[in-house]
């Protein structure tokens, strides 16, 4: 029998609709008793003060690179980067090697993440090998454990697969998760099409392809009651059709990058790799459009897009450079500081986006800080400042634009899985 | 800077003018073939007045150029300094002209040196002559002055400035110091 | 003492009017060695620049070669048809190792955008940018500034209209923020989809008729249509280019007054310029070429000798 006891922390939880200051006593890895001056003598104490204790954060997004890609990302190091980064859940995305498109390939995942003190939950491909063209075997992939289906890194551009994915997907109750660009648009893009790729002459990637794709995923899901989940929302034009759907009750959700929240295009001045990924970073207009996007419910989640990328593969021209950066171990830094610090979130609304709603869209199980519920807790502190370090990153790469910039609010630890893990 | 000798004065700047005009007359017997260039940019006004002393005394005046030597310095190469480039305007064939180079101050022999280089590289001149006005000595190459306005003995915390009416306003000679 | 703000040549958008102008002054000099018997000065005897050519370009490695020459410095060429990634190196580990040779000067050509920017932060060199990708070619629009203010006598005021496909062109670029430093008025004219998105945000006229753009027009510096590339793609015929867009002796007399013509070259005779006019008295195409040298001259010296 092992047990925790989290001494004076404020406890915030927006199921149970809590923000208190309570003790929190953890036996085996369950919550056992809440409640103010709690004491345990056989308990390590873990003395909590000006800290906060929320729902295990959920990143529904994540590329963990393994199998195929290990040099950039495994599932070890990755599970080691979300804990870091207060995470006890991730989703990870199947543009694997092979593809995360058999019920075998599913398997192998859990197996690598059992044990761990993150719940990893593969996203399966939608088609085969996400070449777009044919179904991958769904039924069986849920069945094995998928938790949603993408062929993120691609569209599903193919409006007869894509009709016939959310058809089929609709009997599982499980979202197609759609990164949404036109691919005849793409012309070997870099960035976000405006005033700066105009003056930079890099090829780039309008808003357009991503407003267009999602307006017509949306009359398709209309058309067939499917579930509809957008990855990685970057304009606003989608906000506005995200917004529309929602105004007419369709299942259609959103999740949003920290990065898309906080930085422009401007950044791409500097023509470091490091600020390219697919979306592109967009304007001023459209970082405001995410803000309210989150504040107004229309999307409904924060997601990293945590995409490693070895140092000699970034460190290239950049249109040459792959797309992608990490995020996992700066999301609640960025989230704390952008959206609470900003007043366009209260801490209840930032914990369902970064845990309530993407577990809900996933299937996952619903976490409540209850005694005799599983203890599934993320540890905040939400005042501390700190200068983000990638070298002292726990994932494998480096590739993050956000080396050296001051943060508001950091992870303190984890608890899931009966472990505790403490950041550095 | 303090001024430490006035060397000259006005007078005897014009005095010392003439006496190099016709030093260089009684030396080249002639202004056919003879060429006057002055190094950029105190060479040039000095070589200007020059051959109006030499046009004086001949009723006619000698070919007149300017040269830059700024892009065959050793020190712009060893970084060290950066002056602003500036033409050559030699609007003649140096071949088998008589030159007569000239310069305000002679001291480590350096700038000469540069302008050697590039004489060489504009023709083959039959001779080329050095004037300058002062010689202060420090030459760092084994380079002398043909014609010499007058020697000064200076140390090296030491300038010797010559004023010119063109730049300065009045002309004259100043022995200044230059440490603190 | 006037000495260079920028220690690298990577574009025109950030350089100074007083880098602009000492650039284009200290050209003069560099035309004046370039009528001399020997043509050559020793000012960067000792210095090694290297030409790092990652696209085919004939005519402005030779430029840049002749300038390096002229100045007495060792020339090294490197030329890779091919992007470095594909090769398994990668383009900081081509520079890394050619700078390990110790060199002083590398002068860069290259596909991508931003090629120089991204080794000019992690090497140790002079980068000087010999167009990258759809980005600047700043000693081309310095050369073709130079061509201008000879002709025209100023920059400050001049109506410059650029021609073609601006969206793809880096000759377009360095010339608009080169012109606009220097206090022209610069417009641009072709199709419109050839224009890059929001343009109109750079200060610039634009134009879609010919005929408007050379009313407006001191001078126009017609680009050179990539045949390949456009035809078809942004625009449907050469042919109906040429009709709509092309720069025509009848055009240009109908104006009657003076105009003058540039072109970077290479020339597509009968498409974006008609022949005649190519070789006609508006053209100062040849004297385009001649100032390339010098002004690369001018830049090679600036860079190359600037103080630490």
């Amino acid at each position: 029998m092992t047990s925790i006891l989290f001494k004076n922390a404020r406890i915030v939880d927006p199921v149970t609709q809590t923000d208190t200051e309570q003790d929190l006593l953890i036996v085996d890895g369950t919550i056992e008793r809440l409640g103010p001056g709690l004491s345990s003598p056989d308990a390590e104490e873990v003395n909590l003060r000006g800290k906060t204790i929320v729902p295990g954060l959920c990143d529904m997004h994540v590329h963990f690179r393994e199998p195929g890609f290990e040099h950039k990302e495994d599932i070890r190091s990755g599970s080691a980067a979300a804990a870091a980064g207060g995470f006890t859940a991730v989703a990870c995305m199947p543009n694997t090697h092979p593809t995360i498109d058999t019920a075998a390939v599913v398997s192998f995942i859990f197996q690598k993440a059992q044990g761990l003190p993150v719940d990893v939950y593969p996203i399966a491909a939608i088609t085969k090998d996400r070449k777009g063209e044919s179904l991958a075997p769904l039924l069986e992939l849920r069945e094995a454990g998928a938790v949603g289906f993408s062929d993120d890194g691609s569209p599903l551009f193919n409006t007869k697969v894509l009709r016939i994915a959310l058809e089929y997907a609709s009997m599982l109750d499980v979202p197609i998760i759609q990164h949404a660009e036109d691919p005849n648009l793409f012309t070997g893009g870099a960035m976000n099409e405006s005033i700066v790729s105009t003056e930079l002459g890099l090829p780039s990637i309008p808003r357009l392809s991503e407003d267009a794709v999602v307006s017509r995923d949306i009359m398709f899901t209309a058309y067939v009651n499917g579930r509809y989940h957008l990855a990685h929302m970057s304009t606003s034009g989608a906000a506005d059709a995200v917004r529309d759907a929602k105004a007419r009750g369709l299942r259609v959700t959103a999740e949003i990058t920290p990065h898309h929240f906080t930085l422009t295009d401007e950044a791409v001045r500097s023509f470091d790799s490091n600020f390219k990924m697919n979306p592109p970073l967009r304007t001023a207009d459209d970082v405001r459009a995410m803000k309210e996007a989150l504040r107004d419910g229309i999307a409904d989640a924060i997601a990293t897009d945590h995409a490693p990328h070895a140092t000699f593969e970034k460190e290239v021209e950049f249109v040459y450079a792959p797309f992608g950066i990490i995020g996992l171990e700066t999301a609640v830094g960025l989230a704390v500081t952008e959206l609470l610090q900003e007043n366009w979130l209260t801490l209840p609304q930032l914990i369902e986006k970064l845990s309530t709603n993407p577990r809900r869209i996933l299937g996952l199980p619903e976490l409540r800080i209850e005694e005799g519920m599983k203890a599934n807790l993320t540890l905040l502190d939400l005042e501390a400042q700190w200068t983000v370090d990638v070298h002292r990153f726990k994932s494998k790469s480096r590739n993050s634009p956000f080396h050296g910039m001051t943060l508001t609010g950091k992870p303190v630890g984890i608890y899931n899985n009966g472990q505790l893990v403490l950041a550095d | 800077m303090t001024i430490l000798q006035k060397i000259l004065d006005e007078q005897g700047f014009d005095r010392m003018l003439s006496r190099l005009a016709h030093e260089i007359l009684e030396r080249n017997q002639t202004l056919d073939s003879l060429a006057v260039i002055g190094l950029r940019t105190r060479g040039e006004f000095v070589a200007r007045r020059l051959a109006a002393k030499l046009g004086e005394i001949e009723g006619r005046t000698p070919d007149l150029g300017v040269l830059d030597v700024t892009l065959y310095r050793d020190d712009v190469r060893q970084h060290l300094r950066q002056p602003e480039v500036r033409a050559t305007e030699i609007t003649f064939d140096i071949t088998d002209k008589h030159v007569i180079l000239v310069d305000d101050v002679l001291f480590t022999g350096r700038t000469v040196r540069s302008a050697l280089n590039a004489l060489v590289d504009l023709g083959r001149a039959r001779t080329i002559q050095l004037v300058v006005l002062v010689d202060r000595g420090h030459r760092e190459l084994p380079i002398r002055a043909d014609f010499t306005g007058k020697n000064v003995t200076t140390s090296r915390g030491q300038e010797v400035r010559v004023r010119l009416r063109e730049v300065d306003g009045h002309d004259g000679i100043d022995l200044v110091s230059i440490e603190e | 003492m006037s000495s260079l703000q920028i220690n690298h040549l990577l574009g025109l958008q950030h350089v100074s009017h007083e880098d602009i102008t000492l650039i284009l002054d200290s050209t003069d000099t560099f035309l004046e060695i370039l009528e001399r018997p020997i043509k050559k000065v020793p000012t960067l005897q000792g210095k090694t620049v290297v030409n790092l050519f990652f696209e085919n370009s004939t005519r402005t490695r030779i430029s840049f070669e002749l300038a390096e020459r002229r100045l007495s410095a060792d020339v090294v060429n490197f030329s890779a048809s091919t992007s470095s990634v594909s090769k398994g190196e990668t383009l900081l580990d081509t520079a890394l190792n050619i700078e390990a040779m110790k060199v002083d000067i590398v002068v860069m050509r290259h596909s991508a955008a931003g090629a120089g920017h991204f080794l000019s932060t992690r090497c140790t060199s002079r980068f000087i940018n010999a167009g990258d990708g759809a980005h600047e070619h700043p000693t081309q629009a310095l050369l073709d500034m130079c061509t201008l203010r000879q002709k025209h006598g100023t920059l400050d005021g001049l109506n410059v209209c650029i021609m073609g496909d601006i969206a793809h062109s880096r000759v377009a670029r360095s010339n608009i923020y080169g012109l606009l430093t220097m206090g022209a008025n610069v417009a641009v004219c072709g199709p419109s989809s050839m224009m890059p998105y929001e343009l109109e945000r750079l200060r610039v006229r634009i134009f879609t008729n010919v005929e408007e753009a050379l009313q407006f027009s001191d001078a126009v510096n017609v680009l050179r249509i990539q045949l390949e590339r456009d035809a078809g793609a942004n625009f449907p015929t050469l042919r109906e280019y040429h009709n709509s867009f092309g720069i025509t002796r009848q055009r240009l007399d109908r104006l009657g007054r003076d105009i003058t013509v540039l072109h970077p070259g290479p020339i597509n005779r009968g498409v974006e310029i008609e022949s005649e006019v190519a070789d006609g008295a508006y053209s100062v195409i040849l004297p385009q070429v001649t100032n390339g040298v010098a002004i690369r001259m001018a830049v090679l010296y600036l860079i190359g000798t600037k103080a630490e």
